[in-house]
Formats: structure tokens, C-alpha cells, sequence
């Protein structure tokens, strides 16, 4: 049995954001996770559902998590996967981001899982190419599957996101996390809200539907989720923010600041963490509240999902 | 006369004209003091006391109010103490009614991280008369590039952010900083020169300067910088204060924005009320301030801001310069004059040519830098801190620069004839100057 015989799960053929995908497409990926978190934590991990397929990890940015999860996922479905990073591509010899996309058609892939630095590269290397595109993360714009992984996470542990209260604190205005987890969460039903210093807020975020705070305290208050985004450390040297010292006071989540949050608050981060900037290593070590490694085991499971979904729609 | 004052704890002023314009209140009467707070207020308050009881002051009909707020004052500690340090600010502050000064973080080293604000805080509860609220710099050692941690410096006691007689020159910055401040609620006071414009120059453009040979600024330079300030407010809904303006256009300008609503106050500095470009003369250097003294029409324009209250408060923008800064060529010469003990005579000017009333005046030196400032300061209200000035609106004097209390004498005001002045000065229920 192939997964182009099983019922498709998306209509599009690419996942290069949650904006565009309905709830009934997220719920089936994530139902369909579901059955790989077993898989995964069973002994025998591979399926063969990809067998005789190409999958091309082409990653423009340095990714450690993101990049081996691909990997991961691609292998145990069955795929060959090839990594491509940029420091050994043409592109720093200078090809364009077009021609390196014609170059890899050639060769043609079944699906090519793609970061890079500039929003809407996904988007572009879709209509040039044939095969798949799976967006990994493309500039502030979107990172479809981290959205997703938060999602299989927060289900497993609250049962859905109906009357949840999110809130999803940092650096709202670098990150593409924020803006696929705000499409994503209000898509399902929570209520989310963003907590960051005006600096780090992008304009006219209210727009998206959630509830904007620069207190820490009075965003935090009686939410069910603290999603921590990581601060980049040339962004705390004046230009944002004036200091990680002041950062961490105002911004960090320690305990006395979940403590604001609902008693059974649970905290999320998409990592790499910086302890002490953004997150208090106590909080980010308790596995009391912190679901930290489990959303790294849900992202393989994840994207075992989304390749199985989008092989689905293959001839 | 003031000897015994305080050590009771216990001060009765009879025979007052008070004015407290926090609450318009400007009537005859009498006001108590105890364990340096004011205890009651009012208009029949000690009519009948004993004159000879030891803690009674007979006001004689003379003007008890607040004690003025400067909110503009460069002093030079640390790093330049020979030519101001807090002590002798404060001594002169008290000699001028003055008891809280705002002080200005152009300091070596600049006052851009909290330890330091810490510092200014106890030399200032240490060593200085009156209060003093510090200013933190707004960018890293006023260099216009980065942010300073505002929220860390607010928590240890920093009142307003400023990087003082500069201006923030790069408007991305400008616009970030200001973000960042409207976030933790914080007062940003900004200068406003367009600096490539008045980098180099020693003088507004005109005539005169032309006739003087000396390098000069359009007075546009200030409200170019109004104008993308004001723009910037409203992007980013900081709370402004332009610490001083000097130019009918930008006077207009903050009028508008004022009438926007915009949380947006200015200020105006005492010599740009009553001198004029012509008062440079023969290269006078102690007459060159930052920003130059403009034509007659921008200053006239200023005593109108003054009186509509599109300026909301008078400075003296007390900055104390050396011989070694001043006696140079004009060109060469330090910006800056001091200005502590004529802040209050200069603005009692308007009141003798008629245009603004005293209590007006008093509102512009008390309540609203209290106001803008957030300093529990500048009422006569029971509970407040008898924080108090008795003050002579009519006694005439010639300034001679050698009464100064200020280390430095570059007076910008020197053999002016005035009318008015503090007498007695009050902080705390202190008795910290008395004529």
C-alpha cells in the first residue's frame, strides 16, 4: 500500500503556512500524528509509506532541531532524504534562489523541505518547482509545522483548545513561530494573546484577532499556555531592547511571573533556549510545567504526518 | 531670623498672600507646618497669633507658594565638580526658591545605567539642600545609538529619559526609543537642533550673525526635529516633553499636536523670554545657549506660549560653565549659562510687563513640571511636603554675578535690572535659604 491510495488530508499540495489551511485539514494532521507518536515510540519506527521517494532537506539557515527532525521523519517514512545546507550549495557562489530551484527540479524530488532567511521563499520555490514544497521556515512570515507541533502538544495534554487562553510572549515581531502558532491556535478556537515590549510588537498585530499586552503581568494573568519565543542576541544590544539584564526583569518568564498565570499553566518554548534572557532555567527544567521535550517528540511526528499527507496527493 | 526654624518641627506662616496654583487657590491667610509636611491651610490661620511667638514667620503680605521645580538643570557631578557639583547646585537652587531640581545625565560618566542614577540619588540626600530628581540618558552615552534599559533605570529612580542638549539624530532610533518607553510608561524629554544643521554653528541665522561673522543654525533646525518628533509620538504614544524650545514655528507646531490630543508638553528656558540674538552684542559668550537666543519675534513668541499655555513650563537651564569653557572666541566658546537664581525673577518679568499673571507663572515653576515630572511636589495641599518659597514679586535688584551661589557665574543675565525674588526658602519644612 502507497499513501497516494489513502484519503487525502490536504487540498494543497505544498504546506507553506497555516494561513490557508482549515480546521478539519489541522485536525486530520493532527489525528494522523497521532498514530506516529506510537509509531515512534514503538521499536520498529519505519514505515514504508514513502519508499522509492525523494525528499531534499535544503536549509539556507543553520537549523540543528528543525533540519534533523525533517531527516528523521523523511527517513522513517521510507524517503530517500538528501541535506542540502547553503554553505555547500552554489547559492553562496552565488546562484540565485531561482536557479538553484530549476537545479534541484531536475533532479526531480517528491518533496523539498525548505528554510530560508527571506519570507516568502516557499512560496516562491512553489511555483517553480514540481514537486512538493514544505515550508520549514522562511523569514518572520511562517513555520507551519512548529505551529502544528505546539498543536499536537497542547491537544495531547488539554484535550483541544476550545476556552484555552494562550499567550505567546517575546519577540512577536522577528518571529515566524508567533505568527503561524496565532493563526493556528485562533483558527482552532483559543484565545490568544500577545506579551512583548512595544519594540518587539509588529504593527498593528491587534488585527490578528488576539489581545496585545507589555505587562507581563496582566498578559500572563489566568492563562492555561505561556508560549516563550526566543530573543536573538543581537537584538538585545540597544536596538530592541536595551539589555538581556532588563530583558529577563521585565520580560523572562520566572516564577514569580507564572505565577501570574492559571495554577496549572504549562510553558512552551520552540528552542534553542537562552536561559536566563527569555526563560529561567528552574521553569524550563521542571517537567511539572514545562512541555519543552515533548514538543521536540511531537515535531517528528509531525512531520511524519505532513509527509504522509502530501504523499497522499502524489501520482 | 531662621535659626531656630524646623528643630520644633512646627513653622507658622501668618500674614500670607498664598498661591498655589495646583489648585488655584490665591488668597490672603496663613499656613502650618509640621514634621515637614503641611499641616493646614487657610485663610484665617494664625491671624491672631502672638508676632513674637518663635515659631510664627510674619509673611508680611509677601507671596507664599511651592517651592519652584527647575526642570532643567546641568550639573557637573560627577566628572566636573570644579564647575558645579549637587552641593553648590543646590545652594544656588535655594537662593532661587528653587527646591527640586531636574537633573540633566550629561555627566562624565553619562548617567545611563542604574548604579549611576543610584549615585546621584545618595550624593544628592547626602550633600545637596534640595531635592533632586535625576534624569537617565535616553541612548548609551548620549550617543544616539542605542537604547538605555529604561525600565531597570526607572526602578532605580530616574524621572525622565533625555539625552539632554542633544538630539537624538537618527529617527529609527528615535522611534524605538521612544516605543520602548511608551511601554513601561516613561517620560521622554528631547531636544530638538537638528543636528546637521546646527552642528559647528554658534548662533541663529540673521542679520546679526551675518553682521558678527559668526557660523549659524537656521531656526527651522528646532522645528524640523518638532515636527518628526511629534510625528513620531503619535506613531508610538510615548509621553513627550521638549525640555525647551525657542522658535515660533515650533511653538505652533506643539500647539497642534497639543490640540491632537498627543501626550506631547514643552518647556521654555528663562533667557529665551527675555534676550534676543541682539543680546550677544560684542561676542558676549556667556549670552551663547543651546539653543541660540532667537529674534524678537520668536522670543515674543515665547512669552505668548507662556501666557495661552501652550508652554507648559519655564526653565532655567542652569548650566555651569568654567573660564576655561567661556573666555574663548564666541565661536569656540562652551554653550550654557546658569541660571538657578534668575529662574525666578526672569519669569516674574512677564508678570511686571503685564503679560502673564503671577499665579500663572507659578503654575509654569511648581504644579506642572510636577505634573509632567511625576514628582509628588509643588502644592500647597495638606499632606504635601513643605516643600515652600516666600517670595518679594516687587523688590528691584541689579544681578551682579559675584552674589551667585552657583560655582560657576556665567550668567547670562549679569547688571540686569529685575523685580522679585525668593526671600525664604523651605524644604521639607527646612529652612534652607533665607535673604
Amino acid at each position: 500500500m502507497t499513501s497516494a491510495t489513502l484519503e487525502p488530508i490536504l487540498k494543497s499540495s505544498h504546506l507553506l503556512g497555516i494561513e490557508g489551511l482549515c480546521a478539519s485539514e489541522v485536525t486530520a494532521l493532527l489525528d494522523l500524528a497521532e498514530t506516529y507518536v506510537a509509531l515512534n515510540r514503538g521499536g520498529e519506527k519505519k514505515t514504508a509509506l514513502l519508499k522509492g521517494r525523494t525528499l531534499i532537506n535544503l536549509f539556507f539557515e543553520a537549523s540543528t532541531r528543525t533540519q534533523s527532525s525533517f531527516e528523521l521523519a523523511g527517513k522513517r517514512m521510507g524517503a530517500d532524504v538528501l541535506n542540502m545546507s547553503v554553505k555547500t550549495s552554489s547559492v553562496s557562489k552565488g546562484e540565485t534562489l531561482i536557479d538553484t530551484a530549476s537545479t534541484l527540479n531536475a533532479m526531480r524530488p517528491d518533496i523539498l523541505v525548505v528554510r530560508h532567511h527571506d519570507s516568502g521563499a516557499a512560496e516562491l520555490l512553489s511555483r517553480k518547482l514540481d514537486c512538493s514544497v514544505v515550508n520549514a521556515g522562511d523569514g518572520s512570515h511562517e513555520h507551519p509545522t512548529q505551529a502544528l507541533l505546539d498543536a499536537l502538544t497542547i491537544r495531547r495534554r488539554l484535550g483541544g483548545f476550545e476556552n484555552l487562553t494562550v499567550a505567546i510572549c517575546g519577540d512577536i515581531l522577528h518571529s515566524r513561530v508567533a505568527r503561524s502558532n496565532i493563526r493556528l491556535l485562533s483558527l482552532m478556537g483559543a484565545r490568544v494573546r500577545l506579551v512583548a515590549p512595544a519594540t518587539l510588537l509588529p504593527c498593528d498585530a491587534a488585527r490578528f484577532g488576539v489581545e496585545i499586552f507589555t505587562d507581563m503581568k496582566a498578559g500572563l494573568a489566568g492563562v492555561d499556555i505561556v508560549m516563550m519565543l526566543r530573543l536573538q542576541l543581537e537584538r538585545m544590544t540597544g536596538a530592541f531592547v536595551p539589555s538581556s539584564r532588563e530583558y529577563f526583569r521585565f520580560y523572562g518568564l520566572d516564577r514569580e511571573k507564572l505565577g501570574y498565570a492559571r495554577p496549572s499553566a504549562l510553558v512552551m518554548h520552540p528552542g534553542p533556549m537562552n536561559r536566563g534572557v527569555e526563560i529561567a532555567s528552574d521553569i524550563a527544567d521542571d517537567l511539572d510545567v514545562s512541555l519543552i521535550s515533548e514538543q521536540v517528540e511531537m515535531g517528528v511526528a509531525i512531520r511524519m504526518a505532513v509527509l504522509d499527507a502530501l504523499a497522499r496527493g502524489m501520482a | 531670623m531662621n535659626g531656630h526654624l524646623g528643630k520644633t518641627g512646627r513653622i507658622a506662616f501668618r500674614n500670607a498672600r498664598l498661591i498655589d496654583p495646583a489648585s488655584g487657590l490665591d488668597a490672603k491667610g496663613g499656613l502650618l507646618v509640621e514634621n515637614g509636611k503641611i499641616a493646614d491651610i487657610g485663610p484665617r490661620l494664625f491671624n491672631d497669633a502672638d508676632k513674637n511667638d518663635p515659631e510664627i514667620i510674619d509673611c508680611r503680605g509677601l507671596i507664599l507658594a511651592p517651592g519652584l521645580i527647575d526642570c532643567r538643570v546641568f550639573t557637573g557631578e560627577p566628572g566636573s565638580e570644579h564647575r558645579e557639583s549637587l552641593q553648590s547646585a543646590s545652594e544656588a537652587a535655594a537662593a532661587g526658591g528653587v527646591t527640586t531640581i531636574v537633573t540633566m545625565p550629561n555627566t562624565d560618566p553619562v548617567i545611563d545605567e542604574p548604579s549611576l542614577v543610584d549615585f546621584i540619588k545618595r550624593r544628592a540626600a547626602a550633600t545637596a539642600k534640595v531635592r533632586v530628581a535625576p534624569m537617565a540618558a535616553l541612548t548609551h552615552r548620549l550617543a544616539g545609538e542605542t537604547m538605555t534599559e529604561i525600565g531597570l533605570l526607572m526602578e532605580a529612580g530616574a524621572v525622565a529619559f533625555t539625552d539632554g542638549d542633544r538630539t537624538v539624530a537618527n529617527a529609527r532610533v528615535m522611534r524605538r526609543a521612544l516605543s520602548y518607553a511608551a511601554t513601561f510608561g516613561a517620560l521622554v524629554v528631547g531636544h530638538a537642533e537638528d543636528p546637521d544643521l546646527s552642528d559647528g554653528t554658534a548662533m541663529t541665522e540673521g542679520e546679526f550673525a551675518t553682521r558678527l561673522g559668526l557660523p549659524a543654525a537656521p531656526a527651522l533646525a528646532e522645528a524640523i526635529i518638532v515636527e518628526r518628533d511629534i510625528r513620531l509620538v503619535e506613531l508610538t504614544g510615548a509621553r513627550y516633553h521638549f525640555g525647551q524650545i525657542s522658535t515660533r514655528a515650533a511653538l505652533e507646531s506643539i500647539a497642534s499636536a497639543k490640540a491632537r490630543g498627543l501626550p506631547i508638553t514643552c518647556g521654555v528656558a528663562a533667557h529665551h523670554l527675555m534676550l534676543n540674538e541682539l543680546d550677544v552684542g560684542s561676542y558676549y559668550t556667556f549670552r551663547k545657549v543651546k539653543p541660540p537666543l532667537r529674534s524678537e519675534a520668536d522670543r515674543a513668541a515665547m512669552v505668548e506660549g507662556v501666557a495661552n499655555g501652550v508652554i507648559d513650563v519655564i526653565v532655567s537651564s542652569h548650566e555651569p560653565q568654567g573660564a576655561d569653557t567661556k573666555r574663548q572666541p564666541f565661536a569656540a566658546a562652551a554653550f550654557g549659562s546658569v541660571g538657578l537664581e534668575t529662574l525666578l525673577p526672569a519669569a516674574l518679568s512677564l508678570h511686571h510687563d503685564g503679560d502673564v499673571s503671577i499665579s500663572h507663572i507659578l503654575k509654569a515653576l511648581t504644579s506642572a513640571p510636577a505634573r509632567i515630572m511625576g514628582l509628588n511636589a509643588g502644592t500647597l495641599a495638606r499632606g504635601a511636603q513643605a516643600d515652600l518659597v516666600l517670595l518679594d514679586a516687587g523688590e528691584p535688584f541689579v544681578l551682579d554675578e559675584r552674589e551667585l551661589h552657583s560655582r560657576a557665574h556665567n550668567t547670562a543675565f549679569e547688571g540686569r535690572k529685575f523685580q522679585g525674588r525668593a526671600q525664604m526658602t523651605f524644604v521639607g519644612g527646612t529652612c534652607v535659604f533665607a535673604r
